[in-house]
């Protein structure tokens, strides 16, 4: 016996109408969400500087954010102003503005500026864009935390990392798109992010030379903060190689603010 | 009903998913190298299960036969999709704690397989327990491998560390023990399934297959 559901004809109009009811129901949901799904991200940002600046509500092991409803305000008061450095594609700054200046320009805040997007600019010759947001510890030190971006294992990695004058780091936050939990995905784990505390991102005569997430470098309490390297995490040897790279390649392009900053 | 409690039990023990029909090994050596994963993952696919199970029954008269993989996957990821949206939408802490799952559940062969071999011929309810009763035997056996993985690999059970500090050298390190490392990579986990398999089959006679 042939089954109606066994028709040529049929088959197709099934494909058809169940492309198209699900196609509608997704784009409804994605449209209609997206409006909070922005802000949401839009509260991460905010505080993802926030805890690279060490302002956050860690308890013993574990990262904690400050809560949503705290980190617009806590934002404006701690964050004392948004630099924008546009550099060319050799690196080279073109010209540095101050958060008002940036946003009289574009009418953007700068902590929204898109990571990738400027990397990926660069890339086809352009200029790039890179942020950098001023503002004070508890211990009120004044740290600068800059955003970097890169690519783990399987997907996207991104930081932000918060540095003093010298380029001493004060504070590190990391976070990936899919990484393998329980070996990649422990990049956001306290172990391994409050290891930057304290590292040297130059070498002792000025040049840049980042921080290695290494293998066997004998040191696992990181007592060294000056060799430039912190201890990587068993099994998660490729997310390792893209910190380091996102660290080397992003925050290298600052070095030259840092210099500045010296001369004054 | 007697017949209906053996959906929930069989798929527990003699009717594994895992251990027994062999599926979803992919996911299971992907995130058991931490118990927290493993309990994250089960909960998620006992979820996608249960009302995937339920809508592919409700289905089953009007898919035809010869599109039905590719209306199954269908299901299987606008219901992924749409718990990723509404939880990043309202719950974003938690929507980033499942992300990095949500390209293993809509790749998950259990689902598909239950899909396919069940729902399909069953009505919702019955689908219902069975969708429940596979994704618990699937979660008890990737609970077990994390356990065991990030126990002799980490140290730690659930991120707390129960052995001692291996840096500092207490506890149980302080008379030589040292963790696995080779527990935290992936072959590992196949062999522990395989140890588990092992058990299983001594212990029931009957599973093993001439």
């Amino acid at each position: 016996m042939e089954n109606r559901t066994d028709k040529n004809s049929y088959t197709i109009i099934f494909a058809i109408g169940m492309v198209i009811v699900v196609g509608a129901l997704l784009a409804y949901l994605a449209s209609t969400l997206k409006p909070k799904i922005t802000e949401n991200q839009r509260l991460e940002k905010q505080q993802n500087i926030l805890y690279a600046m060490g302002i956050n509500e860690n308890d013993e092991t574990s990262a904690v954010f400050i809560s949503t409803d705290k980190a617009p305000e806590a934002f404006d008061t701690n964050v004392t102003d948004q630099i924008v450095i546009t550099v060319d594609a050799n690196g080279k700054v073109v010209k540095t503005q101050s958060r008002d200046e940036y946003y009289e320009e574009t009418k953007q805040e700068p902590y929204l500026i898109d990571v990738k997007k400027q990397q990926a600019s660069v890339k086809a010759g352009g200029n790039r864009k890179l942020p950098l947001f001023v503002g004070k510890t508890p211990e009120g030190k004044t740290v600068y935390v800059a955003p970097i971006y890169g690519k783990g294992l399987w997907d996207a990695i991104w930081g932000y990392v918060a540095m003093d004058e010298d380029m001493i780091v004060r504070g590190a936050y990391f976070d990936h798109k899919g990484e393998t939990p329980g070996l990649g995905a422990n990049i956001k784990q306290r172990y391994f992010m409050d290891d930057f505390y304290g590292e040297h991102l130059l070498t002792k005569n000025g040049a840049f030379k980042g921080i290695t997430v290494a293998k066997g470098n004998a040191d696992p309490k990181n007592n060294d903060k000056t060799d430039n390297e912190v201890d990587a995490i068993a099994g998660a040897t490729i997310t390792g190689d893209g910190v380091t790279a996102m660290i080397k390649k992003d925050l290298k392009l600052y070095l030259p603010y840092f210099n500045s900053l010296k001369g004054k | 009903m007697a017949k209906d409690s053996r959906l929930i039990l069989d798929p527990l023990t003699d009717n594994n998913p895992i251990t027994i029909q062999v599926l979803g090994i992919c996911s299971a050596l992907a995130i058991t190298a931490e118990l927290e994963a493993s309990i994250v993952m089960s909960i998620s696919v006992l979820f996608v299960m249960g009302v995937g199970n339920v809508v592919i029954s409700l289905m089953r008269n009007i898919i035809p036969s010869k599109i039905r993989i590719i209306a199954q996957l269908i299901v299987v990821a606008t219901l992924v999709i749409i718990v990723d949206l509404v939880l990043k939408a309202f719950a974003y802490e938690l929507s980033k704690t499942l992300s990095v799952f949500v390209g293993l559940i809509i790749t998950n062969c259990i689902i598909m397989g239950r899909f396919e071999a069940f729902a399909l011929g069953n009505g919702p309810y019955r689908s219902f327990l069975d969708g429940i009763g596979n994704a618990l035997g699937y979660g008890i056996i990737l609970i077990i491998v994390g356990f065991f993985r990030e126990l002799l690999g980490s140290g730690t059970l659930l991120g707390i560390p129960v052995l001692g500090d291996p840096i500092e050298k207490t506890g149980l390190y302080a008379l030589g023990y040292e963790n696995n490392g080779f527990m935290l990579l992936s072959p590992m986990a196949l062999i522990v399934v395989g140890i588990i398999i092992w058990v299983q089959r001594t212990r029931n006679k009957a599973l093993i297959e001439d």
